[in-house]
């Protein structure tokens, strides 16, 4: 029996899991009570890459000396790392294929092909174009569209050279990287070259199986998601900070609510244009209903807050629940993190579940496949749908009333403007803040739910923790909007939970201590930030340099261990909780949790303690501020005409 | 930026730039889009819209894009609960303010062209504001800030409680070399008032600067440093960014908010943050001590008055060197300007009336008691108010480091430093000193002998590295006087032969100068014998003692070496020492060239010449000439193109003792080539132009250099220049 308040801190969703419970419907959370995880595939020691098995290898017992292998012979150590890095490799390719996706949509929309996609932000057309290495003096902006998105879309399949972007890591870090031979090459040549080192007979050395591993994490991160946030950004505009509300309780009573579920951002712009028409508006009124409520669920909730304030209705855990309100016409999925229980709960109420992607379709849900180039048209054949819909409501209605205001939309380049305005735009205030020691450092907080740990409790300790302590909070994904639901996402949170010294900053410059900078495929934005740190100057000269963290307290997608993986490989101190895959295996474990940190001067640890996570993240940050000399407190230094002279 | 000062800022803006939306609706009807509209005598149009955007403002109808980015740039008000980010609007917000409100000021010179005192450094009798300052004043000034003499400004805003105060932060300000900018009213009183009250000289001499009446006019302050990174920085126009970080590295300035802070104020001194400006305020307004765009702190508050300015240095991030000289009255460079008058004469000595002399001279160790003064004669004590006495005085100076050669360094030293005492004015050297004491001086307890006590405490601070012991005596006796006079003479001609005789080919050390370098990054001076610095302040002898006197300073010698090219004068030794010293900016370097590599100039510059092709000639212009040059540029936007560092053939930045030396432009056919300069420039140094002219065969050369009283341009000159036969007709092409 699932008991609500075993499986969640937010009220909205012990609410919904009761009455899902008193009314007998299958949720993740009932499914979890039933279903324990299987000891073996919990440590990764089943092998399963041929049919001389699968081969069990569970670890030694006490005392027992006899190493263990299959029937290949492949030891534990090749075999939980295969696992590992195949799951990095599924990560990394979710990420990618999500960003593929955009940049053909992105090059049709520069050729004119798609009428309701274009180009809305120009400068950062040229910026990224200019990264590129893209002539944009006297150019069309069309002609420089053109050749981005032909680019950019030939770094998935491209057989030579490196991965363009990765050349905007710190020099330090590239250099580290052709060291350990993991610099990214194309983008899907890595994941592939995963699979194939990973087949049954290939690479059977566990340091040289994650060493590729690495490589398609990078491509993840300094490739696809990093493409992915950039051209997104340049179609629908590159966020800024914007006023959203979050929970079950955005969901409106007399309205027709629709709520778009998944990644994708490409379907979701297209409904926010048309769910603002006013002849379906007038059509929702013709059914009663006051008008049509948009709201988000999961990653497209997280693109639609940043870019246009579009309410979020919850975050993964939250997807069956809200249909159980009763109250939503209609979901759209697209890919990833959408659990095919929404069938079977859709199917207890009106609601209609709509899959849209080529990639992925659901049995029990309608199929509308999305296609940019007829993009509105789709959007409001959709909307249509969900307003006809509407009539249709069986049971009474129940919404929780639980809605927070936040503050989303901190990109990269938002975060540079709001500390120094448009004249003096820099990451200045945040280094010398951090020197000052009134912010003692910066947490990339990050990831999914997971039924496993009770839902949101582990995001909001660690990072209240931090926060507690001065570490300024970077959040994406699930765990933003975890934030957000809690009311972290307010400048208010910085004096209610803050440290002193971070409380002061956020008042300054008007921010809450926990920033939220988008979707889990946006983690390349705080990749991007971190290189901004260290370029601004006087934080040490790379990523693994500054006193940063990261984390993922209640992870479970294999797109959470790629983000692990390259916030790592990029010099990243990170923690996972809940559980790790790698424990089978002591010797992968010791190279992940402490070989790394000479290798990469970042590395892994897992720790299901949140508050025990963010005191490793503390002291890893205050390591990190010793060898950078700000650990201690500094003379104010007065400038006579000599120092003048002397600057450059 | 705490919420309460960032939405009062936003909320201020909007006031500011509605008000400005108004000024210029009624001003475009009134008079036409058309209309010339700007500040005066400034090449600068509006400076800070010019500095940040780009635009100039020369006309009505160029506001109004600067109006529309001015709403583009202030943000919807901040929302009580839950708001979105605040600081970066309330910094673009002030930015808009500054915009708008120089907008408001220039319609405001066309309404009331009497408002503010007209291109002088003084109110007059009949102003209490001064307003923007013309570029004039600006350079003059701006040079200050440059070498050193000012490090920065403090932007006053409001009113103190009561005259007495005002006038004590004001001393204090002055003791710290700082500028004072006043503008803005606390409760109907402004600073500048209670100074006047206070029986304080205000005006740009002494340093308290009275731009306006209300809160618009902080424009006019940040318009001033805008400036100095565009003349002395050679920050273009539009490069908001290197503007502004340059003014938070280079300019000093901070602003005191004295009284209750308005939103309008909020509105000011956000946008002040944006150049690293901080707000220090004697209210208790909320602070902003995250640092980050200032140097440290960007709002402090509630600080007490008598702490007020050493707090204001201190968040400024500034080290002042305050002079320290055991006089009863205040000592520094904010009191040279000051003048003393009429009535409140106690002594004058000197200035044609009476004889008044001073020599420093060296002598052996033994026969110098360091620190003795001795007034020979009556002092202050012994006559009435309003007497006259002779005066001489002598240094002696004795140590193991001090050269002959310094004597008239040290001695040159005497005007500025006897000039900086509150309440004593100095002006001349040599036998043509003059000096007066005023009433409030001697009330004070100043006496001759503290005359005496100046020359012995600057000596050693300033030149404590060439010498050991310093004696004065003071002469007021007439017969005494008389005999030092004879003997002053003597070493006088004795000194001007030895420097006349020096040439570059007799050393083989020249010297550089970078003490711009805190303004003017890329610039470097070389001054050999016959090349004297371009600001006219430093000749090759005061940069060897500079040397001597700190080994690591502004001043380091360079071997001249191999003579690449004898008739522009390129040395490898210099050439090699600027490139490094130009970080790499400028390559090569002529000492007698205007036309290939001439030498850069800050921006310091007490001439510049130019060429004037049609007469195959050279002008040349001094700063304090303000019209239209034969070149077609005024001596300001002349200086907008050579300053900064840039090296700009065609052009070049000298001193005015420099046209006179045998160097002077060789390579380009020298003195003979310049046929025009302004007459009062010629009149000035027309013993001097005379006598060289004499020199190279031509004694009508003074009469044969048109002026503005017979030509304004080229063409004219051309004319003019024929009928006197003037030998640049004759020489090599110029430009070939």
């Amino acid at each position: 029996m699932a008991d609500g308040k075993e499986k969640s801190v937010d009220r909205a969703s012990v609410e919904m899991i009761d009455k899902a419970e008193r009314e007998n419907i299958s949720t993740v959370f009932s499914r979890a009570d039933e279903l324990k995880p299987c000891p073996i595939g919990v440590e990764e020691s089943c092998c399963k890459v041929c049919s001389m098995g699968p081969c069990r290898l569970p670890r030694s017992k006490k005392g027992e000396q006899k190493q263990r292998a299959g029937v290949c012979g492949a030891t534990i150590d090749t075999v939980v790392a295969r696992n590992f890095a195949r799951k990095i490799a599924a990560g990394s390719a979710s990420h990618s294929d999500h960003a593929r996706e955009v940049a053909r949509t992105f090059l049709m929309a520069a050729r004119g092909q798609t009428p309701d996609f274009s180009i809305k932000d120009e400068t950062k057309l040229f910026q990224v174009a200019l990264d590129f290495g893209i002539n944009i003096e006297k150019r069309d902006v069309k002609e420089i569209a053109i050749e981005l998105g032909e680019k950019a879309l030939n770094e998935f399949g491209k057989q030579e050279g490196e991965l363009i972007f990765a050349g905007k890591a710190p020099l330090r870090r590239q250099e580290l990287w052709k060291k350990h031979g993991v610099m990214p090459r194309g983008i899907d040549r890595e994941i592939v070259e995963v699979m194939h080192r990973t087949h049954m007979g290939v690479d059977q050395d566990y340091r040289h199986i994650l060493e590729q591993a690495t490589r398609a994490a990078l491509a993840d991160g300094w490739g696809g998601s990093m493409i992915s946030t950039d051209l997104q950004d340049i179609m629908f505009g590159t966020p800024v900070p914007v006023l959203g509300s979050i929970n079950l309780g955005v969901l409106k009573e007399d309205h027709v609510n629709i709520v778009v579920h998944g990644h994708e951002p490409l379907l979701p712009e297209m409904l926010v244009i048309a769910s603002r028409d006013p002849a379906l508006k007038e059509l929702a009124e013709k059914t009663g209903a006051k008008g049509i409520n948009l709201a988000g669920m999961c990653c497209s909730a997280n693109e639609v807050l940043m870019r246009h304030g579009i309410p979020c209705a919850g975050n993964f855990l939250q997807q069956e629940l809200a249909l159980i309100t009763g109250a939503v016409e209609l979901m759209t999925v697209d890919v990833q993190c959408q659990m095919q229980g929404l069938a079977n709960v859709a199917e207890c109420f009106h609601t209609k579940l709509i899959s849209t992607s080529d990639r992925a379709k659901i049995e029990g849900a309608e199929h509308i496949e999305f296609h940019p180039e007829k993009g509105l048209d789709i959007a409001k054949r959709i909307l249509r749908m969900a307003i006809e819909n509407y009539p249709n409501r069986k049971n009474p209605v129940h919404i929780p009333s639980e809605k927070q205001d936040m503050i989303a939309g901190f990109s990269h380049e938002t975060i540079t403007y709001l500390l120094g305005g448009l004249f003096r735009a820099s990451y200045r205030p945040l280094n010398d803040n951090i020197a000052n020691g009134r912010v003692r450092g910066v947490a990339g907080v990050v990831g999914c739910n997971n039924v496993r740990t009770q839902h949101d409790a582990a995001h909001l300790a660690m990072i209240k923790e931090l926060i507690k302590n001065d570490v300024l909070v970077l959040s994406t994904g699930c765990s933003a909007m975890a934030c957000g639901k809690a009311g972290l996402l307010t400048p208010e949170a910085a004096q209610l939970y803050a440290g002193s010294g971070l409380a002061e900053v956020c008042e300054a410059i008007g921010i809450p201590p926990v920033l939220h900078m988008g979707a889990c495929v946006d983690n390349s934005r705080i990749l991007i930030a971190a290189t901004a740190m260290v370029k601004e100057g006087g934080l040490g000269e790379d990523l693994s340099d500054l006193p940063v963290a990261g984390a993922a307290p209640e992870w479970m997608s294999e797109k959470a261990l790629a983000i692990g993986q390259y916030f790592v490989a990029s010099g990243v101190f990170t923690v996972f909780g809940t559980t790790w895959p790698t424990l089978g295996s002591e010797n992968v474990t010791r190279h992940l949790f402490e070989e790394y940190e000479d290798m990469y001067k970042g590395m892994w640890a897992f720790e299901a303690d949140p508050i025990k996570a963010a005191h490793l993240m503390i002291a890893h940050i205050d390591k990190k501020r010793k060898a950078l000399g700000i650990d201690k407190a500094r003379d104010r230094v007065l400038y006579d005409m000599a120092m003048r002279r002397a600057m450059e | 930026m705490s919420k309460i000062i960032a939405s009062a800022a936003i909320r201020g803006a909007r006031k500011i730039f509605t008000d400005a939306q108004q000024t210029y609706k009624a001003a475009l009807e009134k008079y036409g889009p058309d209309q010339e509209i700007g500040f005066p005598n400034t090449a600068y149009y509006l400076p800070i819209i010019y500095s940040m955007t780009g635009i100039a403002v020369s006309r009505m109808k160029d506001m109004e894009k600067v109006l529309d980015l001015c709403g583009r740039l202030i943000p919807p008000p901040v929302r009580e609960i839950t708001p979105l980010p605040y600081l970066a609007p309330a910094l673009d917000s002030g930015m808009a303010t500054f915009f708008a409100e120089e907008m408001i000021e220039a319609v405001r010179y066309l309404e009331e062209p009497d408002r503010y005192a007209a291109d002088s450094e003084d109110l007059g009798d009949s102003k209490l504001w001064l307003g923007a300052a013309n570029d004039v004043i600006f350079r003059k000034r701006g040079v200050e800030f440059v070498d050193g003499t000012a490090p920065g400004f403090a932007a006053i805003v409001g009113a103190a409680p009561d005259a007495a105060t005002a006038a004590k932060i004001a001393l204090e300000l002055q003791e710290k070399n700082l500028y004072v900018f006043m503008c803005g009213e606390n409760s109907g009183v402004r600073f500048s008032d209670q100074l006047r009250e206070a029986g304080v000289q205000i005006g740009w001499p002494t340093r308290l600067v009275p731009f306006g009446p209300d809160i618009y006019q902080a424009v006019f302050a940040i318009g001033f440093a805008c400036r100095v990174a565009m003349a002395f920085g050679g920050v273009r126009p539009g490069d908001f960014r290197r503007n502004l970080i340059y003014n938070k590295d280079r300019t000093y300035a901070f602003v005191l908010a004295l009284g209750d802070v308005t939103d309008e104020w909020y509105a000011n001194a956000a946008g002040a943050i944006n150049w690293g400006f901080p707000t220090i305020a004697d209210t208790p307004i909320p602070e902003v001590l995250p640092t980050g765009i200032c140097t440290y702190e960007h709002v402090v508050s509630n600080i007490p008055h008598d702490q007020i300015v050493q707090k204001a240095v201190e968040i400024r991030g500034l080290k002042v060197q305050v002079a320290k000289v055991p006089i009863p009255v205040s000592y520094g460079p904010a009191f040279e300007g000051e003048r003393v008058r009429g009535e409140d004469i106690y002594l004058e000595m000197g200035g044609g009336r009476t004889v008044a002399v001073e020599l420093t001279i060296s002598k052996n160790m033994e026969e110098v008691e360091d620190g003795r003064i001795d007034v020979i004669g009556p002092d202050v004590s012994d006559i009435a108010a309003g007497s006259r006495l002779h005066f001489a005085m002598v240094a002696h100076v004795a140590g193991r480091n001090f050269q002959e050669d310094f004597e008239p360094i040290l001695e040159r030293q005497n005007h500025h430093l006897i000039n900086q005492a509150q309440g004593v004015m100095h002006i001349g050297q040599r036998d043509i000193a003059w000096i007066r004491v005023s009433r409030q001086a001697v009330d004070k307890g100043f006496t001759l002998k503290d005359i005496g006590r100046i020359i012995h405490a600057k000596y050693h601070q300033d030149f404590g590295a060439i010498f050991d012991k310093v004696e004065v005596k003071i002469y007021t006796d007439e017969a005494k006087v008389r005999e030092v006079l004879d003997t002053a003479r003597a070493s006088y001609a004795r000194r001007d032969a030895r420097i006349e005789g020096m040439t570059d080919e007799s050393v083989e050390t020249f010297y550089s100068c970078i003490l711009c370098q805190s303004f003017a990054p890329n610039h470097v001076c070389v001054i050999s014998p016959e090349r004297t610095g371009l600001c006219g302040a430093y000749n090759w002898l005061d940069c060897r003692a500079a040397y001597e006197i700190s080994p690591e300073g502004p001043n380091q010698p360079i071997q001249k070496g191999i003579v690449i090219d004898e008739r522009y004068g390129q040395f490898r030794g210099c050439n090699e020492y600027i490139r490094k010293a130009s970080r790499q900016k400028v390559e090569n370097v002529s000492l007698y060239s205007l036309m290939v590599d001439p030498m850069t100039t800050c921006g310091c510059c007490e001439c510049i010449a130019a060429i004037l092709p049609m007469c195959n000639a050279i002008m040349t212009v001094d700063r304090d000439f303000t019209n239209m040059t034969p070149c077609g540029m005024k001596f300001t936007s002349l200086a907008g193109s050579v300053g900064g560092g840039a090296q700009v053939p065609g052009f070049l930045g000298h001193s005015k003792y420099n046209i006179t030396q045998k160097k002077f432009l060789s390579g380009d056919g020298g003195l003979l080539r310049i046929a025009w300069m302004p007459k009062r420039l010629k009149d000035e140094i027309y013993e001097r132009l005379k006598k060289r002219g004499e020199e190279l065969g031509y004694p009508d050369l003074p009469d044969m250099i048109a002026d503005e009283t017979v030509a304004k341009t080229e063409d004219e000159v051309l004319e003019y220049i024929t009928q006197k036969g003037h030998p640049c007709l004759t020489m090599e092409d110029l430009l070939s």
